[in-house]
């Protein structure tokens, strides 16, 4: 994974609420391989009429929304569905960076997981960047180092799981790093399969053995 | 490792506590993942894979489910008619077969939603961990288990692995005091929580439900009420085990059986928070206060009790809600101030890992009985056990009667994967867990509420009070 540290490029206002999952990447592209290229799907159905026509006020249908790095957005972004396909999307058009009041948890996860920073800000602090960008993308410099966005005079500190720092700015990849551990993981498989062994499911019988059961009411 | 007896802790901690293999400088824990589940749609952890070159570490710990693309109107055997969707399903086949996964697949006389099948064949216990890339796994905590939904990438890590690597969460207990009214359920429970602490309310937590009306709850109900965890932002939601649980799991297939059910048994048992532990938020709500409970506008978040009226954005103070409340009804096409049961439905929708097990199917069953559904409709249960099992009790046949259709099982039109959504602008009463915009179709509109609710729905053609009826 690309270490990420500072960069300095436009960022894009989308100054919407709630922008879920499902909005981000609409399920019926999901059946699409990653090397298809997700940034094609990233908010399908708000770039797009049902006709297919962009959507030429909306801010990533900008002439220069394509060299964007950042997107700042409302609260609860990214909730619901567990999809990394929402990620993919984002990454895939070009975003390293989203900077929200508040994220859902998953996709939190899935975007360091992809090296996407998911930076965030106080609500006050989100209506003067908003202010600042005002309706078109806008230079903005993100700092990891110091968890800090910086626009001009404007200096704005965001927060980031401490953890997902380190990860972030190594690029540091989790399997890499458990597969370190693989001695311990095998005792303690061991053990908890000896202590309890109930929790080793049954092998299912295959599917033309199984016999329904009798329905019972 | 040793914990001070004296010191209390919750049912969340206990079943953390005894998974965690190490923790590391920055105070994330390595957790052994006890039970993982893959679907069509886990392709992208499949690939990452075999990029590396990684075989699945503990395959019979991994168990694949088709249920997010099949279709719901073919009969076993046939098959499958759209390309795309074919390949997806053929996808798992290959995956699970190649990494000596078991497959309850697309011809699987248990095949169903991955959230309904695991408590039915099992797998689901209580104590145990689980994982799923959905997020609804969050449902199998009614059994006292952790379970979450993660992305690719950590699928992935699960399958190499089969470990995660988590930061404990901050841990809420939401406690509904009381009983709740005829006709409130698990459902509404839900949709007043969120309603009340937000859409993400609960983000950052592990949530245990307590109280006498979480008690007096079925298990069916409580698989319902975890579901809808992630859809207040929680991570995952917990309920302690108890009689209930242990007479659900009793006999299950894939789990214990005789000597050691009951040895299992003592040990769920002793699955629970102790007196004087200590959460980080407690919420308490009084079952009295809820009542049948509708959504009117795009996030699970805008939900009412049914006698209530869409919300006005003129009259709301927070300038960034009344704006969010004006989109919502501009995509809802609803008006300012609009009786909730004078909103007019043009189709039901029964089904989903949120609501489409056999006390849901035998709720809305019970309401249509000798109704006729003034709109169209699909019935899509839970599994295909849950299907055997209603067409058993007759239950089939009162939806054909009323006219809706009975279909067989899978996500179907709760997320539209394989084909079944609700068209541009039509409204729907559906029994699912997300009114996003899109979610059932593109330009769909949703309103999510119980299985009785949607079934008053059919029989009125407009949003119902099912108490009326």
């Amino acid at each position: 994974m690309q270490p990420l540290t500072r960069f300095s490029a436009l960022a894009c206002p989308l100054p919407l609420s709630n922008l879920d999952t499902d909005q981000i990447v609409p399920a019926r592209f999901m059946k699409q391989p990653r090397s298809a290229g997700y940034g094609q799907f990233l908010l399908h159905d708000l770039r797009y009429d049902t006709e297919g026509n962009a959507q030429l006020d909306f801010i990533l249908n900008h002439p220069e929304a394509k060299d964007a790095r950042t997107l700042v957005a409302r609260r609860n972004f990214g909730a619901g569905s567990s999809r990394e396909a929402a990620v993919y999307a984002l990454v895939d058009f070009g975003f390293r960076c989203v900077v929200a009041p508040s994220f859902g948890d998953i996709f939190s996860a899935n975007a360091v997981n992809n090296g996407l920073l998911p930076a965030t800000v106080e609500e006050a602090d989100l209506e003067l960047l908003f202010d600042y960008l005002s309706d078109r993308p806008a230079p903005l410099d993100v700092d990891l180092e110091l968890c800090r966005l910086r626009a001009g005079e404007l200096e704005i500190p965001f927060i980031v799981n401490p953890v997902w720092r380190i990860k972030l700015i190594n690029g540091w990849d989790d399997i890499g790093m458990t597969q370190r551990h693989r001695a311990a993981i095998d005792r303690f498989a061991m053990e908890r399969l000896r202590d309890l062994p109930w929790v080793s499911p049954a092998r299912p019988a295959p599917s033309g053995e199984f016999l329904a059961p009798k329905a019972k009411r | 490792m040793t914990t001070p007896a004296s010191q209390p802790s919750t049912l969340f901690d206990k079943v953390w506590n005894a998974h965690e293999i190490l923790r590391d400088d920055n105070g994330r824990s390595l957790l052994w993942i006890d039970r993982h589940f893959v679907h069509e749609g886990s392709f992208h952890a499949f690939d990452k894979l075999r990029e590396r070159g990684l075989p699945v570490a503990w395959p019979e710990l991994t168990f694949g489910i088709a249920d997010h693309y099949v279709p719901t109107l073919r009969r076993r055997g046939d098959p499958v008619g759209d390309p795309a969707i074919r390949g997806m399903i053929e996808q798992l086949n290959d995956n699970t077969d190649r990494n000596g996964i078991a497959l309850f697949g697309l011809d699987d006389p248990r095949q169903g939603i991955v959230h309904v099948v695991g408590p039915e064949q099992g797998l689901t216990q209580p104590g145990l961990i689980m994982v799923c890339g959905d997020s609804h796994t969050a449902t199998h905590g009614a059994f006292g288990t952790i379970a979450f939904g993660i992305g690719a990438s950590e699928v992935a890590h699960v399958l190499a692995t089969q470990t995660l690597w988590q930061t404990r969460p901050k841990q809420m207990r939401l406690t509904v005091t009381g009983h709740l009214a005829p006709g409130v359920t698990a459902k509404d429970i839900a949709l007043t929580w969120i309603a009340r602490l937000g859409a993400d309310g609960a983000r950052g937590h592990a949530i245990e439900y307590a109280g006498d009306a979480i008690e007096a709850l079925s298990m069916e109900a409580r698989l319902t009420l975890c579901n809808l965890s992630i859809e207040g932002g929680a991570r995952c939601g917990l309920v302690a085990p108890d009689e209930t649980t242990l007479t659900y799991l009793r006999g299950r297939p894939l789990g214990p059986q005789d000597a050691e059910f009951e040895q299992a048994a003592r040990y769920w048992s002793s699955l629970r928070t102790d007196d004087g532990a200590c959460f980080d938020r407690d919420v308490v709500i009084e079952a009295a206060e809820i009542a049948p409970t509708v959504t009117w506008g795009v996030s699970p978040e805008d939900a009412l009790p049914i006698d209530q009226q869409v919300p006005d954005p003129a009259a709301m103070e927070d300038g960034e809600k009344a704006r969010q409340a004006r989109d919502s009804l501009d995509y809802m096409g609803l008006t300012p101030g609009q009786k909730l049961t004078e909103v007019v439905i043009d189709r039901v929708f029964i089904g989903s890992c949120t609501n489409a097990r056999i006390e849901d199917l035998r709720a809305a069953a019970a309401v249509l009985k000798g109704r006729r559904a003034s709109v169209p409709g699909l019935v899509s249960p839970g599994s295909s056990l849950v299907k055997l099992q209603a067409e058993s009790e007759g239950l089939h046949e009162i939806f054909l009667a009323a006219g809706l259709e009975w279909r067989a099982s899978g996500c179907s039109m709760c997320v539209g994967m394989n084909g079944d959504q609700v068209a541009s602008g039509e409204r729907c009463a559906s029994t699912t867990n997300r009114n996003f915009k899109g979610r059932q179709g593109p330009g769909a509109r949703t309103h999510l509420m119980s299985p009785a609710m949607v079934a008053a729905a059919a029989v009125t053609g407009r949003l119902t009070d099912v108490r009326a009826l």
